[in-house]
């Protein structure tokens, strides 16, 4: 079973996407409410796919993405943002995320990104 | 903001609902508002503005609409606490997918989340207030853009 993590400054949006994945057979190993938290948290967590979420108080999700990369090259990170604009994407993936949600989102378009993620294995 | 900007907010909530819920919001014609009578409903998420523009935009909705979502979304916990973070989600989202329009330049801080309806927003003194109206679930709620 995969194991997931989730980062949203949001509990309900943790908490619908903790729903959503859980049904889909990823084991939710991880719920971080901010960046700094999730830095510390995936050291122990060790998940093999993150949420991440952009704009959130104190380190936000780009630095966030770049910070847990060099810690863990091999996770894959999913963003999930409200940031609909072209260059955060960009930029997002330059920084190492795989994928980009944006929200507001369906549990079918998360599960479609997540499977997507793992589609070369 | 002209008319053409505010369209896009328009179309942002109309997509935001439809999205969410299934069931879209019927959204009303916007209008310039004086900054003492802005609306405000139970829970409000306000979200700042800089950048390449200024000022802020909130999402105002009273308790029903709020716990409504939660419910629909399959969340059991409709305590203030859920509500509130619900509207500083949805005011967090329709600015950020306003980042589509106005571009990366269009800076959105976190959202802050004032409850009761007795509280007075702050918007800027010198940028003109534009109230969205929109009912969903036959309850009346307000988007207002006070951005230059």
């Amino acid at each position: 079973m995969r194991r997931l993590m989730i980062v949203d400054d949001s509990n309900i949006i943790r908490s619908k996407i903790a729903r959503a994945l859980g049904e889909h057979g990823l084991e939710v190993v991880g719920l971080s409410p901010n960046g700094e938290d999730a830095v510390e948290r995936c050291v122990s967590a060790r998940p093999d796919v993150i949420t991440m979420d952009i704009t959130m108080p104190g380190m936000d999700g780009i630095e966030c993405i770049r910070r847990i990369r060099s810690l863990n090259p091999d996770v894959r990170i999913l963003v999930v943002s409200a940031l609909a604009d072209k260059a955060t994407a960009i930029q997002a993936l330059k920084e190492g995320a795989q994928g980009f949600v944006c929200k507001p989102f369906t549990e079918e378009s998360l599960t479609e990104a997540i499977g997507e993620l793992f589609s070369e294995e | 903001m002209d008319e053409q900007q505010l369209r896009i907010f328009v179309s942002i909530i109309q997509h935001y609902f439809e999205a969410e819920t299934g069931r879209p919001a019927e959204v009303g014609s916007p209008f310039l508002c004086d900054p003492a009578q802005l609306p405000v409903h139970d829970f409000t998420g306000v979200i700042g503005i800089s950048g390449n523009r200024k000022g802020c935009v909130y999402f105002s909705s009273p308790r029903e609409i709020l716990r409504e979502m939660l419910l629909r979304a399959g969340e059991t916990d409709v305590s203030d606490e859920n509500l509130a973070d619900l509207a500083g989600e949805i005011a967090n989202t329709i600015s950020g997918n306003a980042r589509r329009e106005f571009g990366h330049e269009f800076l959105i801080s976190v959202p802050v989340v004032v409850r009761g309806t007795h509280q007075s927003i702050s918007v800027p003194r010198d940028v003109r207030a534009y109230v969205i109206p929109f009912r969903w679930h036959k309850v009346d709620a307000s988007l207002v853009v006070s951005v230059m």
